[in-house]
């Protein structure tokens, strides 16, 4: 029964091209908006690293000063100064702990024809590629003197190495940095979690940066901060050093924290190490250490905003608004169709027969809707990227659409059109066939 | 075969009421063919459509071939409709974008028959009214004699015991009306039983039986072509 009655409203659909087109176009639409905000949403609420965001923690210290909070009601500073970072470091209770900032150079490869360009970059511990569990293509992290002592050797990431070295095993040659050179001793597998959680200072959905140097290169080359620097306390900065030991902060800091014993024993030693701060006359706030996993850290820094959500709820409307005149055109279509239907019912169909036909003919409406509503989708989704992604750095993956999701828009497609199309369906099984046979 | 008891039925709209039926009674037995004449809005297509389980009825007792049709639900209507009933209409009702094939196909959907079944039932019944040839034709495709043998085909496709016609010949000229009436009075000798609703004195009196319907009521069981029958229904 299910074939003929698709077959019916195949013809039905083909008999009223315009009416069926009007339709299908409502439901295109109120999809194509709404997959288009729901994809971008879906993709920075998600958890960049699912295997292990509940044992990495995003460290803050309540550095700021004494008259407010850094943000209401009581939230820490998102990152550290110096002097907390390098202290942090000796601590052994993680595992695997990491501080980082960004930075920017020019950069060259060997060939002295080659056009220098600018490049992000993060200087951060040996720790930061198993943190992460980042991928290497090449060669792997650099050792534990490198993060104590200069030492010149970087990890590219997968952009660099292709831009410098043409995508060939780079390790052992060197590039240009600020006109210093570094060894290469590790390439990148392509790397780019979403949201950035490690850094969400500096552009939430920023790519990763393209190449890593270890801390040991921060003082001695007296590297900046390409990223954001906040302060509480008036100092007077002339120096690199006194920039380093002042109050601003402008470093991240993670640690893995594999159990809740371990987490407890950290917490205590953050709170034992602020204790010690205090009485030499720093850390004047009451004390407030915080350590966040990687969602309870999204969530706190407010990485996905609530206009992504507004926009999203805004977009559901546009598609109940699109239902709306739906309905209208299906009662229309129904109605038009009551002579037939009562026929039917004369020659031997129930109510719920007709009802079922109706439902059919909707639902195909519902999934032709849903694939035009895809390819919507899709042209939005390009149109947001030219618009964004290219002049802030945003990750382009955040403009795809995945088959989940492309598997969701069918069914709210399906579904939407059979709330649309139930009262329609419903009505015109309804009607009492007599009437209707005698005006044909 | 159909036994009503006083059945009544009242049109309402919002200024007024219209009495279509009031008390009205008949039996067919099986078998018969009846045709039912009467003044324009006498009720005929009134008691066609109840007859025809198409419409309730709001007094009275009606039961088709044994069976108390008040309280049955919505589908068990449908499923006796679908397996006892074939509807002809005046304007022969066939689905304009179906063939013929397609058009006879429809009650046999609904009965559930295997495709193959269905395929044979459909092609005896177009070869039974003579339009074996043009079963991928559209109705538009056809004279008005043709549709009507159409919708013939599609009544009796199933096989019903029971016919329906309301003016089956309304809109046909009388040359083609004749070939129609022909081919239900071969249905009757084969054994189905007909109900026909007429405006046309001449056929009428080619039924055995003709029942005259006055003001929602039968007026005269017995009278075959009487003058003042024939002035009734001009
Ligand atoms: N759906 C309806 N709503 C209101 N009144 C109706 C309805 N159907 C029929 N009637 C009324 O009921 C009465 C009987 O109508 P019916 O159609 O049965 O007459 P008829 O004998 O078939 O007439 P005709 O020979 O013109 O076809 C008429 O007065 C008609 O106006
Ligand atoms: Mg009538």
């Amino acid at each position: 029964m299910f074939a003929y009655y698709l077959r019916l409203s195949l013809a039905s659909l083909r008999r009223h091209p315009a009416l069926s087109a009007l339709m299908v176009l409502a439901i295109a639409i109120g999809i194509g908006v709404c997959m288009t905000t729901l994809t971008v949403h879906t993709l920075m609420s998600s958890d960049p690293i699912p295997w292990k965001s509940d044992k990495l923690f995003a460290v803050r210290l309540d550095s700021w000063g004494p008259d407010r909070p850094w943000e209401e009601p009581n939230e820490p500073p998102p990152e550290l100064n110096w002097r907390d970072a390098t202290a942090l470091m000796a601590s052994d209770i993680p595992p695997r702990h990491a501080a980082m900032f960004k930075s920017m150079f020019t950069v060259q490869n060997e060939d002295p024809g080659f056009a220098p360009y600018m490049v992000e970059a993060r200087i951060t511990h040996k720790d930061f590629f198993a943190l992460f569990d980042t991928p290497f293509l090449h060669g792997g992290g650099w050792g534990d003197s490198a993060d104590k002592n200069l030492e010149q050797v970087v990890v590219l990431g997968k952009v660099a190495n292709d831009k410098l070295f043409g995508g060939e095993n780079s390790v052992g040659r060197t590039i240009r940095l600020d006109e210093r050179e570094f060894k290469v001793v590790g390439v990148l597998a392509d790397w780019q979690p979403v949201p950035k959680f490690y850094d969400v200072n500096n552009g939430n959905f920023d790519a990763a940066e393209d190449i890593y140097l270890p801390w040991g290169t921060a003082q001695p080359f007296q590297l900046r901060t390409a990223g954001n620097t906040n302060g509480w306390k008036p100092e007077n900065i002339d120096s690199f050093d006194a920039f380093l030991n002042s109050e601003s902060v402008w470093i991240q800091f993670w640690a893995e924290l594999p159990d809740t014993e371990t987490k407890a024993r950290y917490q205590a030693f953050l709170d034992a190490y602020v204790g010690e701060q205090k009485k030499l006359g720093r850390f004047p706030r009451p004390l407030n250490n915080r350590l966040s996993d990687v969602n309870q850290f999204m969530s706190e820094r407010h990485v996905v905003g609530d206009d992504n959500r507004v926009l999203v709820g805004l977009s559901f409307l546009f598609l109940a608004v699109c239902l709306i005149n739906m309905v209208g055109l299906l009662l229309a279509k129904f109605l038009g169709k009551a002579p037939e239907l009562a026929l039917r019912r004369a020659l031997g169909a129930s109510q719920w027969q007709i009802v079922q036909l109706n439902l059919v003919e909707v639902g195909l409406v519902g999934l032709l809707g849903g694939v035009l509503g895809l390819g919507l989708a899709y042209g939005g989704l390009e149109a947001v990227k030219t618009l964004y992604a290219s002049n802030d750095g945003n990750d382009v993956r955040l403009y795809a659409l995945n088959l989940p999701l492309a598997l969701q828009a069918m069914a709210i497609a399906l579904a939407a059109s059979l709330l649309a199309g139930l009262y329609p369906a419903l009505k015109v099984g309804r009607l009492a066939p007599a009437g209707l046979l005698k005006t044909q | 075969m159909l036994s009503m008891h006083n059945i009544s039925k009242v049109f309402r709209t919002d200024l007024v009421q219209t009495h279509a039926l009031r008390d009205f009674s008949l039996e067919v037995a099986a078998g018969e063919f009846v045709a039912v004449t009467g003044p324009s809005g006498s009720g005929k297509t009134t008691f066609l459509n109840i007859a025809g389980l198409l419409e309730n009825f709001d007094g009275g007792s009606y039961r088709l071939d044994g069976v108390d049709v008040a309280g049955l639900s919505d589908s068990a209507l449908a499923r006796l409709r679908n397996e006892k009933i074939g509807f002809i209409f005046q304007s022969f009702n066939l689905i304009p974008d179906l063939n013929l094939f397609d058009n006879v196909d429809v009650p046999l959907r609904y009965r559930g028959f295997s495709a193959a079944e269905r395929k044979q039932r459909i092609e005896e019944a177009l070869e039974k009214v003579g339009l074996g040839a043009r079963m991928k034709h559209l109705p538009s495709q056809l004279s008005g004699g043709q549709q009507q043998r159409a919708a013939i085909a599609r009544a009796l496709a199933g096989s019903p015991r029971f016919l329906l016609a309301d003016e089956p010949t309304g809109n046909l000229d009388s040359l083609m009306a004749r070939q129609v009436m022909e081919l239900l009075e071969q249905l009757h000798e084969e054994g189905t039983t007909i109900v026909m609703v007429t405006h046309d004195a001449e056929l009428a009196r080619r039924a055995p039986r003709n029942i005259h319907v006055l003001d929602g009521a039968v007026s005269d069981l017995h009278v075959v072509g009487t003058p003042s029958l024939r002035a009734a229904t001009v």
